[in-house]
């Protein structure tokens, strides 16, 4: 390669000691717009309710002036809530940001890592299952606990079954949607057998909520993400280049194996944060990601974006089903409901352009 | 992102892999007729060869047993069998055909949303109208399956989306979700609807009659037909966009045609069996690395696979829990998955 070879960059980097990076204003820009969306979204749900409190008293009581009875209502009422739907947002956004890169495949939602189905055939097993060893181990530990280790257990299972000489992403979709398959089945099986009124309630779990959240949930799934959203912040630098293949990272200096492998644990343990705070909320994982490719313009999921459109679409959705629609529908139906139409919008105005 | 290696016709080694695939169909075949003969014999009550001989070609006659085995053979296995026979090779022809379509290794026959369509459908018309019979909603399922499929390639199609096969797949699941989100609310707000459901969900080839089989038949025989009618021009496809049209490939024309057949296939299948996932996704990639990436092989492969499997899984499932019944559908996963997951870990299937 002589000199006259090398053309200039397209776009201007910005280095910061150690750190570089490219400058892209449309993604910053859109990234900010959805975090400004996805506060106002925060703010709106604390304020309305059967008691409404106005945005300036919200702020004023975010801020520590606020009156005692919004204190309360706020802080004892609202705030979990509110709290529980951004963090299982935005883990479900980075999750699913994070499965579609590797996999480079936009069908490749967390869900197919296996957590979900674990977690599902558990808790309807806990549901419509009575007696026996095994419902009084459930019974103990109750069921969010147990729904969760055995999320984890699939989790970790599709995670070990994927790995041979390291993970390849191919064979961990394929992996993933096997065992998914298999507690599908299962899943299945349990409710063929059950009773019905067992079946609704079991039905009820599957899809997700928000309802009844406690402070202690709350700080758990907090501080959960967080740790992880950092070892994915400090991977995603060098993540940059895994989707152009193994080949393409691996001549650029990226020991992608490694970043690969820890990139998809974390994938799995943000979807179990997110499963055992709201229940297996379908779909934001899926729908999130790709939304937040074509806001952005990236020819791959942006991780930050993504997470702030998965906070925005769920605390959304749960003000909707809360304030707006009639008997009080779960907030997986709604995010669907809104996610799923949305997505295709985007789809038909990009071809219609 | 299908296969992108084509097989060079090699004049001497091209006529020996030639027979050898048309062996392998042979064998294929050959143990689609055995699982079939076991299906008739095997069940709530074992019979013998003589007796399942008696049962399929005796008319009526006043002994009490032969009576009873006639009925069993007629009304009970002979058609649970044949449905199990066209359903698999719908779902296994259809998972070929989707997988060739979007380009996409992991689509299966649900992707453009015909599962969701007519779980969507059958749910509304029991809240509805408070149906308790299967058979009253199966053309209601149907009905749905084919509209959300067209629906979804309708979507897919506007403007500049016609060509994209990745297009064609999320737009499939963005209105899957849609319609799964509209599934739950319907069944959560009324419990009848929610138990028929339930029973919908778990995909079964028992209790149809022969009054839905032949017309569900019908409608498949229908779509095996176009899918057969477009297998050239789905090699040419995956050879890229700009090469098919090269090679003269009506592009809009051999998409929607092969669209056009997965709905049918998949939608018919559905209507009669309830949706049975992973079984035509599983197939195709079994079929792939039998035969090639050349569609003309692999597709007659993945439909005969898919009768096969569902016909041993239907089997496996009247003889594990007697004296109740395992649906097929449960089955295919519970036994097939594993089966499948063992083949992908020792990295028998490249990245179609």
């Amino acid at each position: 390669m002589s000199e006259t070879d090398v053309k200039p960059a397209l776009t201007p980097g910005v280095r910061l000691g150690p750190l570089s990076f490219v400058w892209r204003p449309w993604l910053v820009l859109v990234t900010l717009v959805l975090a400004a969306a996805t506060f106002l979204v925060f703010c709106l749900s604390i304020s309305i309710g059967d008691f409404p409190i106005g945005l300036s008293r919200v702020m004023a009581t975010l801020v520590g002036r606020g009156e005692q009875v919004d204190e309360f209502v706020i802080m004892d009422l609202r705030m979990p809530r509110a709290l529980a739907g951004l963090v299982v947002g935005i883990a479900l956004g980075v999750s699913g940001a994070i499965t579609q890169s590797v996999a480079r495949n936009p069908l490749a939602s967390p869900d197919i890592l296996g957590i979900t189905g674990g977690a599902s055939a558990v808790a309807v097993f806990s549901v419509t299952v009575s007696g026996g060893a095994a419902a009084a181990v459930v019974d103990s530990i109750g069921l969010s606990a147990a729904a969760l280790a055995g999320g984890l257990c699939t989790g970790l299972l599709v995670y070990f079954l994927a790995w041979r000489r390291g993970v390849d992403g191919f064979r961990l979709i394929l992996i993933g949607i096997s065992v998914s398959a298999v507690t599908q089945a299962i899943t299945t099986w349990l409710l063929v057998s059950a009773d019905i009124r067992d079946v609704a309630r079991a039905q009820a779990w599957l899809v997700g909520s928000l309802e009844n959240r406690s402070w202690d949930q709350v700080w758990v799934a907090l501080w959960c993400s967080l740790g992880l959203l950092v070892v994915v912040a400090a991977a995603a630098f060098q993540f940059k280049p895994l989707h152009l293949g193994d080949d393409i990272a691996a001549g650029l200096g990226v020991r992608f194996g490694r970043v690969r492998a820890v990139l998809l644990l974390c994938a799995v343990l943000l979807a179990a944060v997110a499963v055992s705070s709201a229940g297996p909320v379908p779909f934001v994982a899926l729908v999130a990601p790709q939304v937040a490719m074509r806001l952005t313009r990236r020819p791959t999921p942006p991780l930050i974006a993504s997470g702030l459109f998965g906070a925005l679409l769920l605390i959304g959705a749960d003000l909707v089903a809360r304030a707006v629609l009639p008997n009080n529908l779960p907030v997986g139906v709604v995010t669907a409901a809104i996610g799923g139409p949305f997505l295709v919008y985007l789809l038909v105005r990009a071809n219609l352009k | 992102m299908s296969t992108t290696a084509v097989e060079r016709p090699v004049p001497r080694g091209a006529t020996e892999s030639r027979r050898r695939r048309v062996v392998g169909l042979g064998i294929l075949a050959a143990v689609l007729v055995i699982a079939a003969a076991v299906s008739l014999a095997v069940g709530a009550r074992a019979l013998t060869p003589a007796e399942v001989w008696h049962g399929l070609f005796a008319g009526p006659e006043s002994d009490q047993r032969l009576t009873e085995i006639r009925l069993i053979v007629q009304t009970v296995r002979v058609p649970r069998t044949v449905l199990a026979v066209v359903a698999g090779i719908a779902l296994g022809v259809g998972g070929a055909l989707i997988q060739g379509y979007t380009r996409n290794p992991i689509a299966d026959t649900g992707l453009l949303g015909v599962n969701a369509g007519a779980s969507f459908a059958v749910v509304t018309v029991v809240a509805v109208f408070g149906f308790s019979n299967p058979f009253q909603y199966v053309w209601f399922g149907f009905l749905g399956a084919a509209v959300s499929g067209v629906v979804v390639f309708g979507l897919a199609s506007i403007g500049r989306g016609a060509g994209n096969p990745l297009t064609l797949a999320l737009a499939g699941q963005g209105i899957t979700v849609f319609l799964a989100a509209m599934t739950t609310a319907v069944s959560l707000s009324d419990t009848q609807s929610l138990n028929a459901l339930r029973f919908w969900n778990a995909g079964s080839v028992a209790g149809v009659d022969f009054d839905v089989i032949w017309p569900v038949t019908a409608f498949i025989a229908v779509g095996l037909v176009l899918a057969l009618i477009t297998l050239p021009a789905l090699n040419l496809l995956n050879l890229g966009e700009d090469v098919a049209r090269g090679l003269g490939v009506n592009i809009a024309v051999s998409r929607t045609v092969g669209i056009l057949a997965i709905t049918l296939l998949a939608g018919a299948a559905t209507a009669a069996c309830g949706p049975i996932a992973f079984l035509g996704l599983m197939v195709a990639h079994v079929a792939r690395y039998l035969t090639g990436p050349d569609y003309r092989w692999l597709v007659p492969y993945a439909g005969l696979l898919g009768a096969v499997v569902l016909l041993v899984c239907d089997i496996v499932g009247r003889l594990v829990v007697r004296p109740g019944e395992l649906e097929a559908g449960v089955v295919v996963a519970l036994l097939g998955a594993p089966f499948f997951a063992v083949l992908v870990w020792r990295g028998k299937f490249k990245n179609a």
